[in-house]
């Protein structure tokens, strides 16, 4: 389903654009009628009759003629030589050919020879002038005389130009040009934005043609129309049209007389609506962005809550862990492409695949590293910090041995990138796909430690070694599988981070801290702890963030976890013991 | 039992060694620099001078890592926090005597007119206030001491009082290690951001780039580790040094003796932060700079791993561990600089795995291991006795 959104809304989009591009290239290079592309006749002969209409005003001296002529065009076409011809009008480039007492306008190729001679492109059809043999004739600027254009008919060639772009056919441009000639606040444009709006089928030009029209008239002078546009921003819950409603306001709190005691009311009304809308948005916007900060944290850290948090040891490679899942997914990528091609479903699914070799990968450094050092110091849970550190320097030097220095480029699939919008605010997929993972991996991780044979043995040994040996359990084996499977859900994460931040060979510095953060602040050996203290940090982060910034946000939130633990040095779920030195 | 533990007082050897040790590095070493010709094989060079006070300071902040970990158990991640805060105290002082002669021809600092600090303050003419005090040198060597023990003061209470231990503690004081960095990062903190402070042109109106100064730089720093040693040495073979060591092998033992173990293990903590602070202050002058990542949490992981090569838990271990790293360090790094972390990192594991004791261990780990073959060459299955040091560690929670 996502991947078919995808399509339908590139596919008419690039469409169009080669339409356009074979206009722009076929038109001057070509001859005769084979330049009118022969896709969709009817807008070929509008294009063609607005032309030709065109060329006759260019030739005209009549003003009113001229400015009829614009306003008809204003809105109408998509063709880019009339676009071009006003253009080069406004800057006195359009040219007049006379032979035999008739005039015709042309543009001058914008290719010249050595002579600085170009070819001449006549207005009304595309074609370009050929004299009595057959062959381009050619021109300078000199020899022609140029059609003149007044000052007030240069206004209206850029009133019809701006026009233009409400009637583009990239919804996006049209977008923006409607947005850029609601600033303006024209009333000339007025008509044309109408007009448009009945046709306008896009919901999000729509809306923005809307709003035009309505900032537009909130300057008009009759005051129910004033304050129709008003209520109506406000409806509309325009982000854009703040300023101006405000500026308004400001006005006309110092001129109550002019405008009234209802439009004042009516203005501070929609500007209280926009601003509580801005101040919902911003809350939901802060919420996602902590929800997804803390699903990161959550995601990172789940790895180090096994390793940390069940079995006590200090692994403090734990980020380089992260990092290896991050490399594989970079190497999965790079085979994918290799085997199944740059494009194509190959890079889309990459991912998927890469998370599960990730998992694999790390989890295999995990037991080497386990089955190598970790497991002569169970009972030295400071010198297991050291050698762990040993291990992270000697994996990141290793990486930046392989790999280079250099930050690798993961591409995300296209299911991955772009975002939604929801009421003005972004959600990325990418953002959202870490919330969804983290959810899928805490509770595979409470299913494996709750419901399966293994998770059973974890959780005996690690509750009471001792005694899970003398029941049978092969406690060795335990502590290796523990280890492997924490190490291979931070395979995992590093797979998913690939997906939202830089690959590099410090990538796991930068999650290191964080992660024993959050295992430490939600209690040793507790997943729900952890979940907890995850969401804690990464929500209060974002809240920090908009006052103190980035640096100050998170020095503060560490400052507070020291804090935090005065209250509670055991967590926030502390696992209750008897025993003196747990 | 081992020396480490049931010697109180300098044994007579002891003291020959260090007599010598202090010997040749205060006395001869900056006599070969001073007087002997450079043509000479015997000269010892004003650069190596200044990598030799290098060294020194770092076997300081290696005493101080050593007087809490080896002897009190207690891991912290934040000496280097320490040390750079000692380097910036000083650091201070240094970048306001460079007076008119920086880059910028002002009487403040390069940075602050730079990052246009007399928009920002100024009823001071650019300078924050809290620098002003940093003119008079004796303010700055008082600092020197006060801020880092102030900050390992409030820091210590708080872990302390809710009996914040072991990897905890580590974790904790890696945090605030990180808080801090970030913080010296940032431009408006007024220490100069990620640049730090540099360009140092003066120290007590001598010319700081000057052979004697440096010189006299380096005495200084030998003559602060000899007192720092003998500071130590004294203090773990009184009473307390013996609570410290207990509350190192079985704190809860200790706790229900009757001792307040909390305020023993602050005192400890302060002391090697006073410590630390002074060795940066004397590393500041020699090497020119102070920046952020002097304090990074790596750095203070490095100091961790001085003090566990040379050996932890002994008194000497941590100096010739900072040396001895730091001089294959220097040396590595030039000649094979894409393997140093390699053998960094290789060092780190294969020292935690199998010395225990690190290099003035192995001897005591070589006597055990021999004496454990003879044995079972005479048929007793008893279990070796491991220097005390490590039997110790490995108790802890």
């Amino acid at each position: 389903m996502l991947f078919s959104r995808r399509q339908r809304y590139s596919r008419p989009w690039t469409w169009h654009w080669l339409i356009a591009a074979a206009c722009c290239l076929g038109a001057p290079l070509c001859r005769g009628a084979d330049a009118v592309p022969a896709a969709a006749p009817d807008t070929a002969t509008v294009d063609a009759r607005a032309r030709a209409r065109l060329a006759e005003a260019i030739v005209a001296d009549e003003l009113d003629l001229q400015l009829q002529v614009l306003r008809e065009l204003g809105g109408s076409g998509a063709d880019p030589l009339i676009g071009q011809t006003l253009t080069a009008w406004r800057g006195g480039a359009v040219y007049l050919f006379e032979t035999n007492g008739t005039r015709t306008p042309v543009l001058l190729d914008t290719q010249t020879d050595s002579e600085g001679r170009a070819r001449a492109i006549r207005v009304a059809d595309g074609a370009l002038l050929a004299g009595g043999d057959g062959q381009g004739l050619l021109f300078t600027a000199n020899d022609l005389t140029s059609a003149d254009a007044s000052s007030k008919l240069r206004r209206a060639i850029k009133t019809a130009l701006d026009l233009f772009g409400v009637a583009n056919p990239n919804p996006k441009m049209r977008r923006d040009a409607v947005v850029k000639l609601g600033q303006e606040q024209n009333a000339d444009y007025l008509p044309h934005l109408e007009a448009r709006l009945k046709i306008e089928t896009e919901a999000e030009v729509h809306r923005a043609l809307q709003e035009a029209i309505a900032v537009t008239r909130l300057l008009s002078d009759d005051a129910a129309t004033r304050e129709a546009a008003i209520v109506e921003l406000g409806a509309l819950r325009s982000i854009t049209s703040l300023v101006f409603l405000k500026q308004l306001l400001t006005q006309a709190e110092g001129d109550a007389a002019k405008y009234g005691p209802a439009t004042i009311k009516a203005l501070r009304r929609s500007v209280w609506e926009i601003e509580n809308y801005l101040w919902w948005g911003n809350l939901f916007g802060t919420a996602f962005r902590g929800l997804s900060l803390s699903a990161v944290l959550l995601v990172a850290a789940i790895g180090l809550a096994i390793t940390f948090g069940l079995m006590g040891v200090i692994n403090m490679a734990h980020g380089e862990i992260i990092m290896v899942g991050a490399y594989t997914a970079y190497v999965t990528q790079n085979l994918f492409a290799s085997w199944f091609g740059k494009g194509g479903l190959g890079i889309e699914l990459y991912f998927l695949a890469a998370l599960a070799v990730s998992f694999v990968v790390a989890g295999a450094v995990g037991l080497v590293l386990e089955r190598g050092v970790i497991r002569f110091l169970y009972r030295r849970p400071l010198e297991s910090l050291l050698a762990t550190w040993g291990v992270s320097l000697v994996l990141q030097q290793l990486f930046r041995h392989i790999f280079g220095a250099a930050n690798v480029q993961v591409t995300s699939p296209s299911w991955l990138s772009g975002s939604l919008v929801i009421h003005d605010v972004l959600l990325a997929y990418n953002r959202i796909f870490v919330i969804a993972f983290a959810f899928a991996i805490v509770a595979g991780t409470y299913l494996l430690l709750t419901r399966t044979s293994l998770g059973l043995q974890i959780r005996a040994v690690m509750q009471n070694r001792a005694m899970a040996s003398a029941l049978g359990v092969r406690t060795d084996r335990v502590n290796m599988l523990t280890f492997a499977l924490g190490s291979g859900l931070a395979g995992m994460a590093g797979a998913c981070l690939s997906q939202i931040g830089n690959v590099g060979p410090s990538l796991g510095q930068n999650y290191i801290v964080d992660c024993f953060m959050v295992v430490v602040l939600g209690g040793v050996g507790n997943l729900v702890g952890t979940v907890s203290a995850a969401l804690g940090v990464g929500v209060t982060d974002q809240i920090l963030q908009p006052w103190l910034g980035a640096v100050l946000g998170k020095i503060v939130v560490l400052g507070a976890i020291i804090l935090f633990l005065q209250w509670r040095p055991a967590g926030l779920f502390a696992t209750r013991s008897r025993n003196l030195e747990g | 039992m081992t020396e480490m533990i049931s010697s109180p007082a300098i044994s007579r050897r002891e003291a020959l060694v260090i007599a010598l040790l202090a010997l040749i590095g205060l006395v001869v070493l900056p006599c070969l620099n001073a007087f002997v010709p450079s043509t000479s094989p015997l000269h010892v060079s004003n650069f190596a001078i200044t990598v030799y006070g290098k060294y020194l300071c770092y076997a300081v902040l290696a005493i101080g890592v050593n007087l809490l970990w080896g002897y009190t158990g207690l891991l912290s991640l934040g000496q280097a926090l320490f040390f750079s805060l000692g380097g910036y105290a000083l650091g201070m002082h240094l970048m306001l005597k460079i007076g008119k002669l920086g880059q910028y021809q002002s009487d403040l600092p390069d940075f602050m007119v730079f990052l246009e600090f007399p928009k920002r303050f100024p009823e001071t003419g650019g300078l924050p206030p809290h620098w002003i005090p940093f003119h008079s040198f004796w303010f700055s060597a008082a600092a020197v001491i006060w801020v880092p023990a102030l900050l390992a003061l409030v820091f210590g209470w708080l872990a302390f009082r809710s009996r914040i231990k072991g990897v905890y503690f580590s974790i904790l004081s890696q945090a605030l290690t990180y808080a801090a960095t970030l913080l010296f990062f940032r431009n408006d903190f007024t220490f100069g951001g990620n640049n730090g402070l540099t360009d140092f042109k003066f120290i007590l109106g001598a010319d700081i780039n000057a052979p004697s100064t440096k010189r006299w730089l380096y005495i200084a720093s030998g003559v602060l580790l000899l007192a720092v040693y003998l500071g130590c040495r004294w203090l773990t073979s009184t009473k307390f040094g013996l609570i410290q060591r207990a509350i190192r092998d079985s704190e809860n033992r200790v706790l229900f003796s009757g001792y307040a173990t909390g305020r023993f293990k602050l005192f400890v903590f302060v002391v090697s932060a006073v410590i630390c602070g002074l060795g940066g202050a004397l590393y500041v002058p020699q090497v020119g700079i102070i920046n952020p990542s002097e304090m990074a949490p790596d750095k203070s992981l490095e100091a961790v791993v001085w003090c566990a090569v040379g050996g932890r838990g002994s008194m000497l271990g941590p100096v010739v561990g900072a040396i001895a790293v730091n001089a294959m360090k220097s040396y590595a790094t030039h000649a094979f600089p894409e393997q140093w972390l390699y053998l960094l990192g290789g060092m780190f594991i294969l020292v935690t795995l199998f010395m225990p004791g690190g290099i003035v261990g192995v001897p005591a780990q070589w006597r055990a291991a021999r004496a454990r073959w003879t044995r079972k060459g005479e048929a007793a299955g008893d279990k070796g006795t491991a220097p005390a040091v490590l039997e110790s560690a490995t108790k802890e929670p």
